[in-house]
């Protein structure tokens, strides 16, 4: 994925440095929890929300089933209606693709909207190195240019800043990028909203490209659709002359009326909103209105070797909403940078190492990077059964197995690191078939009790430096259910 | 009523006072208990690991160990879910692995005859009160796979509400994972002690002397948490709330 998360370290060690930056926490909890309260209370509303959450699971799952099909149909749309269609293998194909497109209008800068997939190939990077400057319009997205940070949540990439620290950026940064923010900028959420305003406007009028995302795409028309909340990405696809919109293959839907399901799950998912403020939908082009040419650059990136996984592949049901982020315990402590992708939290923990496959130690670490706690799963509008893609992932890691990559069936080895865990299970279920041989074992530790350490060495140290040990008892059960019932019952 | 009590590898080894209270209020309640000596462990480590392969002879001995008993129960909601959601789960791979239906086959049995004690007392047994004195103030943490997994829902609650002298506080954030998660406690210390860390204050905040739960290995994780912030809260098994009585009540 994006070239800004390359070289990441394993989650545990990023989550480290994130579980001690007491602003970070405070920045996460506040957001994950006003946030949490709110969505449950949009669910609520709706009587059949359980209804939709499985239509939209079905929906998905048959056009997953069917992608080649709704593929072709969506390209003879689009085209039918004015547009061109590319296909992209890879991050490298996607890049070079748009790159082209955007050197044959002969302009020098784009202005960005609502794209994550961009965000996953690293198209900024990209454009950079060909000298083509990449603006971000979306608020949370600018925040994060001007920062050179990286995004942090799906929804709301600079969760992990406060009104403080934006304040900073803005004064700091906007001048290198063009209107510069008012003298005396305070942290008021207007006055801030109005600095990005005025700056954003400038590109806005200025820009001849644009370049886009989707959050679907409906075959049966060839229209795409942007859900937004604040009216940059109406912007950003109505203004400049070539608009260029870059989404991965697995956000279609078959019709119109397959849309009406997600229009109601995802704004209540994600920003526990009855309805979004824009939802604004294009299809190919019209003379007189909007740009005069559109091009579709449709992603694989991995998705079709994560949809040759029978379990894994529901990760690609996702319609990008956030709330299994919001929910998550882990991701709360962590923030959204240890996970190193773009896409972080528990969906990220299970899409990342699907596209990417688990070769980095980051991606091999992902699969752990959960306490298997369910509140995502519980959340989820589209039913992924996170935990169960977590786990089936994790056996990935320590066994290897047969997986696809560039749509050939590849036999992985066991990621390394795992042998004296590999041994210590080995060992254990060897001792769990034999009853004897655990009773020998629960013996000997009731025996050696008070000589047992008070903290443990090797891994066990990770539980001893903040958790006290049980003590162990002096009769393990088995031995006193023996004793006491004079070996009647259970003599089996 | 007969039922074969499937205590788990953790409270067999550590907890065995939560073994001792099991016997005891089923026994007051009418129920045989049967303690199958071969039992083990479930395999639930090894599953949640990534070791599928190796969680198999675990679960195929579990069901020889259980498969002729009219119910098995066990007070451990994460032990529960492991044989109700997962081990119909583990035959399924297997079919689709083209290994057959015997894995499926020989585990379906132990499936639906598995109870956590909860679920056993307000569903199988239909009682609430079980006649149990406790005189202290408690907060109750429902357990992530007991919440979710079995879907317990307020069952545990109904019978501590029942108990006599009991003072129920309700916990901020009941909810929230508490930050065990097997082997994800070892592989993410860090994330998880600060997850513990906040479910202690959050019940600290409740004025309680107990948190209550009903599965051991969270509460080793909450307590380990506990003692080491020196908070002087207790972590208790819920069983061993309902064990007591005021003839022989529980310290």
């Amino acid at each position: 994925m994006s070239g800004t998360f390359v070289g990441m370290p394993a989650f545990p060690a990023a989550a480290r440095d994130a579980v001690r930056d007491t602003t970070l926490r405070g920045n996460l909890r506040h957001a994950t929890h006003t946030i949490r309260a709110k969505r449950a209370n949009a669910v609520a509303e709706l009587a059949d929300w359980a209804e939709l959450r499985e239509a939209g699971k079905r929906i998905k799952d048959h056009t997953l089933r069917h992608l080649d099909h709704y593929l072709v149909r969506l390209e003879e749309s689009v085209t039918a209606a004015g547009g061109t269609v590319h296909w992209a293998a890879d991050a490298d194909e996607a890049n070079r693709i748009v790159t082209r497109l955007v050197k044959e209008t002969g302009e020098s800068e784009v202005v960005k909207v609502k794209s994550m997939a961009t965000q996953e190939i690293g198209l900024n990077e990209a454009l950079e190195e060909e000298g083509i400057r990449a603006y971000e319009t979306d608020l949370a997205e600018l925040i994060v240019q001007l920062g050179k940070d990286r995004p942090s949540h799906i929804l709301v990439p600079a969760i992990h800043r406060n009104r403080g620290e934006i304040r900073e950026i803005f004064a700091r940064e906007m001048g290198e990028w063009g209107r510069p923010a008012p003298d005396g900028l305070t942290d008021t959420p207007a006055e801030l909203a109005e600095a990005a305003r005025l700056h954003l406007r400038e590109k806005f009028l200025r820009a001849k490209v644009g370049i886009s995302g989707a959050n679907f795409m409906v075959a049966e028309t060839g229209t795409l659709v942007v859900v937004e909340s604040e009216g940059n990405g109406r912007m950003c696809l109505t203004l400049p002359e070539t608009l260029i919109s870059v989404v991965g293959i697995e956000k279609i839907v078959p019709t119109w009326q397959d849309l009406e399901v997600f229009l109601q799950t995802l704004p209540r998912s994600s920003t526990a909103e009855r309805m979004n403020p824009y939802t604004s939908t294009w299809t190919g082009t019209t003379d007189g209105d909007g740009p005069r040419t559109f091009h579709l650059v449709l992603l694989d990136n991995g998705r079709t070797d994560t949809l040759a996984d029978e379990v894994g592949r529901q990760a690609l049901r996702c319609i990008r909403c956030s709330a299994c982020l919001n929910v998550c315990p882990v991701y709360e402590r962590a923030g959204g940078h240890a996970y190193g992708s773009v896409y972080p939290g528990p969906i990220g923990a299970i899409l990342s190492p699907q596209l990417r496959g688990i070769g980095s130690e980051i991606d091999a670490s992902l699969p752990y990077a959960s306490s298997l706690c369910g509140a995502c799963y519980e959340v989820c509008p589209v039913a992924i059964d996170i935990p169960e893609v977590l786990v089936h992932l994790r056996e990935r890691v320590v066994e290897g197995g047969q997986v696809t990559r560039a749509g050939n069936k590849v036999v992985l080895q066991p990621a390394k690191g795992h042998a004296a865990e590999r041994a210590a299970m080995r060992a254990a279920r060897w001792a769990f078939t034999r009853p004897g041989v655990l009773r020998a074992g629960q013996r000997l530790a009731s025996r050696t009790r008070r000589v047992h350490p008070r903290t443990l060495p090797g891994p066990g140290r990770a539980w001893s430096g903040t958790r006290d040990l049980p003590p162990v008892p002096a009769e393990p059960f088995r031995d006193w259910w023996q004793r006491t019932r004079n070996g009647k019952g259970g003599a089996r | 009523m007969r039922v074969a009590l499937f205590l788990t590898c953790v409270n067999d080894t550590l907890y065995p006072d939560t073994g001792r209270a099991v016997v005891k209020l089923l026994t007051r309640l009418g129920v045989e208990v049967d303690f199958p000596m071969a039992q083990t462990c479930c395999g639930q480590a090894h599953y949640n690991t990534g070791y599928r392969h190796e969680a198999e002879p675990l679960a195929r001995h579990f069901s020889e160990v259980f498969g002729e008993y009219e119910a098995i129960v066990t007070p451990s909601g994460s032990c529960g879910a492991m044989v109700r959601e997962l081990y119909p789960r583990m035959g399924e791979r297997a079919r689709a692995e083209g290994r057959g239906d015997t894995l499926a086959a020989t585990l379906a049995p132990v499936v639906p005859k598995t109870y956590e004690l909860t679920e056993f007392l307000v569903d199988v047994l239909g009682v609430t009160d079980v006649g149990a004195y406790y005189p202290h103030k408690v907060t109750y943490h429902p357990t992530c796979h007991g919440l979710r997994g079995l879907g317990l829902g307020e069952r545990p609650l109904r019978l501590l509400r029942a108990v006599k002298g009991l003072e129920l506080a309700e916990l901020p954030g009941a909810e929230e994972c508490c930050g065990f998660g097997g082997t994800f406690a070892l592989k993410n210390a860090d994330v998880s002690a600060a997850m513990g860390t906040d479910k202690v204050r959050n019940a600290e905040s409740t004025g309680a002397e107990v948190l209550c739960a009903a599965d051991n290995s969270c509460l080793m994780h909450i307590g380990g948490t506990m003692t080491r912030l020196r908070t002087g809260m207790r972590p208790v098994h819920i069983a061993e709330i309902l064990a007591s009585t005021e003839e022989e009540p529980a310290v």
